[in-house]
């Protein structure tokens, strides 16, 4: 009643606005999650920056296939690769133009002198544009991509030759990932001689299908659909618009209110209210992440003199048999995750279906303690994250849960947490016990997991169960070395085994990931990297 | 007078230096560096942190750092964002604009229907209004910024169609930043169009950002008022025959707004720290939002330098409230 009332009070006021001029193109505005630190993706880590420009402004040599983790041609048509696996030929793709804007007029095509400025800047410190802008490229190192490739050499205008130090099965799946986006020499050149060299990360030039048009920080981003794109079919929107919206309850509303036609991360108590309405859709994926528990498996854990129990197998087995993971799935969760049973998800080539997951069995666990000479009351620490993260709404809750599985055995766990950059770095350093963490696949390949996860080289880093087992590290570095897929799935179906023999971790879920959006847009793919494209992408008038 | 506005400069000084001292600090303590935080999970490989740790400067010793800031300072440099790699100078001011549009808008409308809540309460003092308006600004005083910012989206957006969610524009009219305040710069597009949007977009921040100091300012003028209606003045005018108007806006609400007016200056403080949740809660793309996503970066720049603005900001602010003040009552300034 009072709607009716006051809304034609407020039209009659002139209040209520009129439509916007640009209805009458095909618009989509998505309702981002945060500010891109920048548009320079190589030197960035997060999907929001690379949303905003990998995504929209750029393409790579290669690329994954939308909504998939399998590679398909970018920017190179074809490549071929040596009978050691150690050079990669690529043959370059005719016909690419360079976005043409207000800043930047494009006097050629895309060539292989684009190719060697993007992957020169990434490793030559001396190179006379880092030089003038210095800068990082932190996931480019990660890869271990600056350490790994010998030489890139051009042989002609649309073939680039990379020399590798050593054989790297996963190259041409790294070589599609946000980081290795390519960035136009040509542009660069302008850049450096204006002595505007920064301007590489506020106003990008790529290939992509949508050309940046204007950042108003923390407001919006805006793109126009490339007429000129190299595959003309995938370029279906005219105004492609990032409204940032760092509230999840907030997106959910804009969207509801046709504000905006795609967002992301709903929250969990969302899902089902969004699912009923009839305006919206919403697609889901089984996430290709992964929530897992770390047990720190040092003799001594760091800064405590005690021995760790978690050095011996049996704790860890019973540990791992003491978790009730349908309960966290249901309750942490909330439905939306998948029982995770090995280090990598269901959807990454070479999983091994045939593992099953220790029987949930609190009574074999209190026996396996007893044979370890773990005393009843004995405690550990269990870390938790402060933060959400894709792999884990609620860490907190998980460790509560835990906490009361693992004291049915009598193993008394202190739930510790520390800011989330100390509980990084502390873990790092060793100082966990067991420990709630997970990862996003980047790259679709097995050794992002297993090797990245639980590798003896990644001690320093992301192995926060400190394992280093050599029989496994033995396998995996074979399967990275040998570029044959089938020989390579056997090897990681192998190391799955010992993972789940040797238990340096307890895989808990797969979290599901939903993307709400209107039911006007077409053909969106959900994106295993949880990356956010719009090529391909339509929207119903 | 002019003694008076140097003991109010002088005391600026060391405020200044304390202000630096304090973010340079505060912000250091907490743990974690840009380079680990912005690797998250990921390994940080030590030679590109040991790098970017030099081209930061964050390798010195933190006495030397504070001395590079505050010279830096001195030349008026506020560095450049750890995370853009923007001027810090040049992101304030485009967001700025945003944040003061919203905080005008918000003090004008906790100062108008304030001081009007106030001064009727005080003249029907015990009567049911005067009861609803002390309840009320009691609540409003006490709501949490974001749950009131949420409830008024769900009704005011979601169920009645009223005003939008969020933002400071309809992202489909592409207005040309020119002044950076929003208002002024779909007038100078022309489009009434996009006018009528913006101020629909504004609306509901603004309740949400002046419900606290309207609820201060009307509380206060009502007791103020009270006061001032006791005069003998008061009386001497009433007995002088002067209308109930003059004797209450000329000789009563002049004299009721002086504590009014240190209640003001003081809500500009209040004003900015609620805007931090306000912008985050309307996806308003101004300085609050800035600085929470500044912190979680640790983009120690633009914390220390964004917080230094501010505060700077909030200082003259209180310090034009002191000279007024020190204006409008001479006891002020002749005090030592």
């Amino acid at each position: 009643m009072l709607k009716h009332a006051v809304i034609p009070f407020l039209v009659g006021a002139g209040l209520l606005a009129g439509a916007p001029a640009a209805l009458a193109a095909s618009n989509l505005v998505f309702c981002s999650e945060g500010s891109p630190a920048g548009f320079d993706p190589g030197q960035y880590t997060t999907g929001t920056d690379f949303d905003a420009s990998a995504e929209t402004i750029f393409n790579r040599l290669t690329q994954f296939e939308r909504g998939g983790t399998a590679v398909i041609p970018g920017l190179a048509t074809k490549w071929d690769v040596s009978e050691d696996g150690k050079t990669y030929t690529f043959h370059l793709r005719e016909g690419v133009k360079f976005h043409t804007t207000d800043y930047f007029k494009p006097t050629r095509e895309f060539n292989a002198d684009d190719v060697l400025f993007t992957f020169n800047r990434m490793l030559d410190k001396d190179m006379p544009f880092r030089k003038a802008y210095p800068t990082e490229f932190p996931y480019f190192t990660d890869m271990g991509m600056d350490k790994n490739i010998a030489k890139l050499e051009k042989l002609d205008d649309h073939t680039v030759k990379f020399t590798l130090n050593e054989v790297d099965a996963a190259f041409i799946q790294n070589l599609a990932m946000s980081f290795a986006s390519i960035q136009s020499a040509e542009y660069a050149d302008q850049l450096l001689k204006q002595g505007k060299a920064a301007d590489i990360n506020q106003k990008p030039i790529g290939t992509g299908p949508f050309v940046f048009n204007r950042y108003q920080k923390d407001a919006l981003i805006r793109y126009k659909g490339n007429k000129d794109y190299w595959k003309p079919d995938d370029v279906k929107i005219d105004n492609l618009v990032f409204a940032i919206s760092t509230d999840a309850s907030v997106r959910m509303q804009k969207l509801k209110r046709d504000e905006c036609q795609v967002t992301l991360f709903p929250r969990p108590a969302d899902i089902e209210p969004l699912k009923k309405d009839p305006k919206l859709q919403m697609p889901e994926q089984a996430g290709f992440n992964l929530g897992y528990i770390a047990y720190n498996v040092m003799d001594k854990i760091k800064g405590s003199n005690e021995p760790n129990p978690m050095a011996q197998l049996k704790v860890r087995q019973a540990l791992d048999m003491a978790v009730n993971k349908q309960q966290i799935i249901d309750s942490v969760y909330q439905g939306a995750g998948q029982l995770a049973v090995n280090a990598m998800p269901p959807t990454q080539w070479s999983y091994d279906t045939t593992i099953k997951d220790a029987k949930y069995d609190p009574e074999k666990a209190r026996q396996l303690l007893k044979e370890a000479g773990v005393k009843e009351g004995t405690e550990i620490t269990l870390w938790a994250m402060p933060v959400q993260r894709p792999y884990n709404p609620n860490a907190k809750l998980m460790a509560e849960m835990l906490q009361s599985d693992w004291s049915k055995i009598g193993i008394k766990a202190k739930i510790v947490s520390y800011e989330w950059g100390e509980y990084i770095k502390r873990s790092k350093g060793g100082e966990n016990g067991a420990m709630l963490i997970g990862w996003s696949g980047d790259n679709g390949d097995p050794d992002n997991w297993l090797g990245t996860l639980f590798g003896c080289d990644a001690l320093e880093g992301n192995n926060f169960s400190k394992w280093c087992y050599k029989p496994y590290d033995d396998i995996i570095k074979q399967a990275k070395a040998t570029s044959d897929q089938a020989k390579r799935t056997e090897l990681y179906k192998q190391a799955q085994h010992i993972i789940k023999e040797q238990v340096p971790m307890t895989p808990i879920a797969h979290s599901t990931v939903y993307q709400p959006m209107s039911a006007k847009v077409k053909d969106f793919k959900i994106s295993p990297f949880g990356l956010n494209s719009f090529y391909g992408v339509s929207v119903e008038k | 007078m002019l003694s008076f506005i140097a003991r109010r400069l002088g005391l600026l000084i060391p405020t200044f230096f304390g202000i630096t001292l304090l973010t340079f600090a505060l912000i250091r303590l907490i743990p974690g560096d840009p380079v680990e935080v912005m690797m998250g999970e990921r390994r940080v490989d030590p030679e590109m942190h040991a790098q970017a740790m030099e081209r930061l400067g964050l390798n010195k010793p933190l006495p030397a750092q504070y001395m590079d800031y505050i010279g830096k300072l001195a030349q008026g440099d506020l560095g450049e964002s750890l995370r853009s790699r923007e001027s810090v100078w040049k992101e304030f001011t485009t967001l700025f604009p945003a944040t003061l549009e919203l905080a005008f808008c918000a003090l004008i409308f906790a100062g108008v229907f304030g001081l009007l809540a106030g001064v009727i309460a005080a003249l029907k003092r015990g009567s049911l209004f005067d009861h609803g308006v002390m309840g009320v600004s009691l609540a409003g005083y006490s709501m949490p910024i974001f749950w009131w910012g949420l409830i008024l989206i769900m009704f005011s957006s979601v169920s009645m169609g009223w005003t939008p969610v969020s933002g400071r524009i309809d992202p489909l009219y592409d207005v040309e930043p020119v002044t950076g305040f929003m208002l002024i710069d779909t007038l100078l597009v022309g489009d009434e169009g996009s006018f009528k949007d913006a101020f629909m977009h504004l609306i509901l921040p603004t309740i949400v950002l002046g419900t606290i100091p309207l609820a201060v300012i009307a509380r206060m003028t009502r007791s103020s008022m009270l006061e001032v209606l006791r005069e003998d003045y008061i009386r001497t005018a009433r007995a002088k025959g002067l209308s109930p108007a003059r004797v209450v806006f000329v000789h009563g609400l002049r004299n009721a707004l002086i504590p009014v007016l240190t209640v003001f200056g003081l809500q500009v403080g209040t004003l900015l720290a609620g805007a931090v949740l306000t912008e985050t809660i309307f996806s308003w793309p101004g300085i609050g939002k800035w600085l929470i996503e500044a912190i979680g970066a640790r983009d120690y720049p633009v914390v220390q330098n964004g917080i230094l603005l501010i505060a700077c900001l909030v200082i003259l602010v209180n310090f034009v409230v002191d000279i007024l003040y020190g204006l409008a009552n001479p006891r002020i300034r002749h005090q030592r």
